[in-house]
């Protein structure tokens, strides 16, 4: 039944809510199991710190449910570190979906490279559903301190001290290190491909 | 490669943006949201909202004004003014802010700093610090530029960091509406002392000023006023003409 966004610790749904508005989609945010396992598309956003978002799915039993879900999810920015196996941000096992690390930039070799990685940066794009081609090398906003490295299931990657995976994919998961509701009209664009799959 | 961010910036005094001259003669330059939604189709890389006369008054910024702009705008936005409580945090967060900027209350409760960051991130967490030079010696002020403290600008950025600012958003009184440009030289030692992004303010008349900033100031990002709500300088234009000097700026 129509977009969910999943409501819980780690903020910042309405900006995603506002965001979907914008393009004429209307959401619900919710923590509510049932509809988020009924919804048609469900957006798993998030803003916050590992471990303590972690901790709060697996005491709301809301981690087991994340990863049964067969309808297109999309994550953003910690709901995308969250989906991966483990991150180094308070040394927290994540849902695993995507079969890699998070690892903390490290710029002790570019000092003036500064932490977090936050702004504007462009990303390179294996075209698929989600991000065509027309997509490659154009900004979205970024605001993070961890990243997935590039791996098999990276479908678009950007640069920042070393190169890391600015979106994953795996069957019906996507997700977006950057923030689509922030970016622009590109992650607009972004947000209606996903709203479209 | 990241690019180095723009940031228009509206002072709001109940409900209007005004920019002052050395933060007194105010003047009008139109409604806020407005204005934010123009700005960030000019290709603006980031917005922020100040409600200058919060911390004076002891008004709350409205969270009205926070929800209106989240609803209208696409691209990130700070609010400041008047915060000084975690609750107050919350609450601009909730309606839709990306960042908080704090400035008087960290100066009278460091701590607020910690506990920002502690509850939502370092990432939201924008330390503001007005400052100004008195034989080599930037001192703090707190309440708009009224009062000045004991703290020095350098040591308290560091301290800043430390407590788990993201940002450090360093206005220079000195230079703030004179329009000769930033203080190039302070922003570049706080950029080489700092390990967080650090925003240049006051002084932006050209735009030989972003320039300078972000190439000897080192600075990640600039703010400005009044030559953006006067159409003194499109952003654009500013844009190819920072791109055309090597400076990579999204476009």
């Amino acid at each position: 039944m129509g977009i969910v966004i999943i409501k819980y610790n780690a903020g910042n749904v309405f900006s995603v809510k506002c965001a979907l508005h914008r393009i004429g989609v209307d959401a619900v945010i919710t923590d509510d199991k049932e509809i988020i396992m009924n919804a048609d598309k469900v957006i798993f956003p998030g803003v916050g710190e590992a471990s303590t978002a972690m901790a709060y799915l697996r005491q709301h039993r809301m981690d087991e449910m994340i990863k049964s879900l067969t309808q297109p999810v999309l994550g953003i920015c910690i709901g995308m570190q969250l989906l991966c196996k483990h991150s180094q941000e308070g040394n927290t096992d994540c849902l695993g979906i995507f079969d890699t690390m998070v690892m903390r930039f490290d710029n002790s070799n570019s000092p003036l490279n500064k932490i977090p990685h936050m702004g504007w940066n462009t990303i390179e794009v294996m075209p698929n559903e989600l991000v065509d081609a027309s997509f490659d090398n154009k900004f979205v906003y970024f605001v993070h301190s961890y990243y997935a490295p590039v791996n098999k299931f990276t479908v678009a990657k950007s640069s920042y001290i070393n190169e890391f995976s600015s979106i994953l994919k795996k069957d019906n998961f996507y997700a977006t290190q950057f923030h689509p509701e922030k970016s622009g009209t590109i992650g607009e664009q972004i947000l209606k491909n996903f709203i479209g799959l | 490669m990241l690019a180095k961010r723009i940031i228009p910036c509206l002072d709001v005094k109940d409900g209007t943006t005004v920019k002052g001259v050395n933060f007194t003669n105010l003047k009008d330059a139109g409604d806020p949201v407005a204005l934010g939604k123009r700005y960030c189709d000019e290709g603006a890389d980031e917005l922020v909202f100040l409600d200058i006369t919060a911390s004076y008054e002891k008004r709350k910024t409205f969270a009205n004004m926070v929800m209106r702009v989240a609803e209208n705008i696409n691209i990130p936005f700070t609010v400041g003014g008047g915060i000084s409580s975690v609750e107050d945090v919350e609450r601009l967060l909730e309606a839709g802010a990306d960042k908080v900027s704090i400035n008087s209350a960290a100066l009278k409760n460091p701590n607020l700093i910690d506990e920002i960051a502690r509850n939502f991130g370092n990432q939201v967490c924008v330390l503001a610090i007005d400052a100004h030079c008195f034989d080599n010696e930037w001192i703090c002020y707190i309440n708009g530029g009224r009062i000045a403290t004991h703290r020095k600008l350098f040591e308290w950025a560091r301290e800043g960091q430390e407590r788990g600012a993201g940002e450090i958003l360093f206005t220079s009184m000195d230079h703030d509406g004179v329009k000769n440009g930033y203080a190039c030289e302070a922003l570049h030692e706080l950029s080489e002392s700092l390990a967080i992004p650090i925003i240049a303010s006051g002084g932006c008349g050209a735009k030989e000023h972003f320039l300078k900033a972000f190439k000897y100031g080192n600075a990640d990002a600039a703010l400005a006023a009044s030559v953006f709500h006067f159409n003194e300088i499109k952003i654009r234009d500013l844009k190819e003409y920072l791109k055309d000097n090597d400076v990579n700026v999204r476009l």
